[in-house]
């Protein structure tokens, strides 16, 4: 049976009383991010582009309050210099990023950014968590967090396409 | 027509007694003014992270929905964040401002025009995201009741403040992103802010 890590997900976040989700839609956080709206403890604000999630989440920080980031492998390449405000300030951003370009992709347009989002990530200073197995998901995010909100740290999590397991346009349309 | 507003003085006359307003100051030209009005721990200048400054505000202001909170930024700085607008225009927050001292240049590069200077209107844009008021303000009469909006009336406000293009001296504020950070939230939160 699939875990349902989505919800496992949520649980992770909700326990290390996250409070601000920013977000550009992906489909594999399609779930995810209905239960962050459906959350009344969390507020879930959608970004017309993933680097403006980094400043929320610092504004949150000053602030003392806890955010999370939402966001495809592409996304990553919208972030790159606002990371480094985050590693200037030691703002902790725990951020969970659905992988394209990977395990079966159908788009070729995608694998370029999919393929360089792990030296990019790293690049910038951010501690890089990938994760193939959908059951060790839960674990990984609540690991995550921990290191980003007691380590005053960036750190990504990277859902493997293996685990989204979207394989076509099709289906992607189909969610 | 030119701009008669002078810049520092437009700053400094927002944040007369600013009270326990929270201050995001954008990159470059408005760090320096904010400072040159009187540094603050409860300013919190960029000298990076261009494009941000609106957002930090709204991260802030959805946080600290009790506190009233300003973004003063360059009009440079809010052209590569326009995104921003239209999110804090979906997000509501009452308690935000956004003040863009629009000299229609970018200063810290040589003075280049801006799509300001070629009349894209911020406050129009503003208005079409949902922002509950916004205006541009040309003239001294329009500050005092600025001033008065950033601290009473419900938001989200924007204001374009048209000031003059000119080289004036640096005011520069500490340039450590940590010890920024640090000493803001220490003036926000008390102690409580170094056991997080």
């Amino acid at each position: 049976m699939t875990p349902d890590w989505p919800l496992e997900i949520h649980r992770a976040l909700s326990q290390a009383q996250v409070r601000l989700v920013g977000y550009v839609p992906d489909a594999g956080h399609k779930r995810l991010i209905e239960l962050c709206h459906a959350d009344r403890a969390m507020r879930a604000v959608t970004l017309t582009t993933e680097e403006d999630g980094i400043g929320l989440a610092t504004g949150g920080w000053l602030a003392g309050e806890r955010s999370v980031l939402l966001m495809q492998s592409s996304g990553v390449g919208n972030i790159i210099n606002a990371l480094g405000t985050v590693r200037e300030c030691r703002i902790p951003l725990p951020m969970i990023v659905t992988m394209r370009g990977e395990h079966g992709e159908f788009n070729p347009w995608q694998v370029p950014m999919g393929q360089a989002t792990p030296a990019v990530l790293a690049a910038m200073g951010v501690v890089v968590h990938p994760v193939r197995e959908g059951g060790q998901l839960g674990a990984a995010v609540d690991a995550a967090l921990r290191l980003a909100y007691n380590s005053y740290a960036a750190v990504a999590v990277l859902i493997s396409q293996r685990i989204v397991g979207i394989k076509s346009f099709q289906e992607q349309a189909g969610q | 027509m030119s701009a008669k507003l002078k810049r520092r003085d437009v700053v400094s006359a927002l944040l007369s007694g600013r009270g326990e307003l929270l201050v995001i100051a954008g990159l470059g030209s408005t760090a320096w003014d904010c400072t040159a009005a009187g540094d603050h721990p409860l300013n919190f200048p960029l000298w990076g992270a261009m494009g941000q400054a609106a957002m930090i505000g709204l991260g802030l202001a959805l946080a600290q929905p009790a506190r009233q909170v300003l973004v003063i930024t360059g009009d440079g700085e809010m052209l590569m964040g326009l995104g921003s607008l239209a999110t804090i225009g979906v997000q509501k927050p009452g308690n935000l401002s956004v003040v863009v001292i629009d000299n229609e240049r970018y200063g810290e590069t040589g003075m280049q025009r801006t799509h300001t200077a070629h009349g894209v209107d911020l406050a129009a844009v503003a208005r079409a995201c949902g922002f509950a008021h916004a205006e541009t303000v040309t003239a001294t009469q329009g500050l005092a009741p600025l001033r008065r909006a950033i601290h009473e009336r419900p938001g989200p406000n924007f204001a374009a403040v048209k000031v003059a293009a000119g080289k004036i001296p640096l005011v520069l504020p500490p340039r450590d992103g940590a010890l920024l950070k640090a000493r803001f939230r220490r003036a926000l939160l008390g102690e409580a802010a170094d056991q997080q």
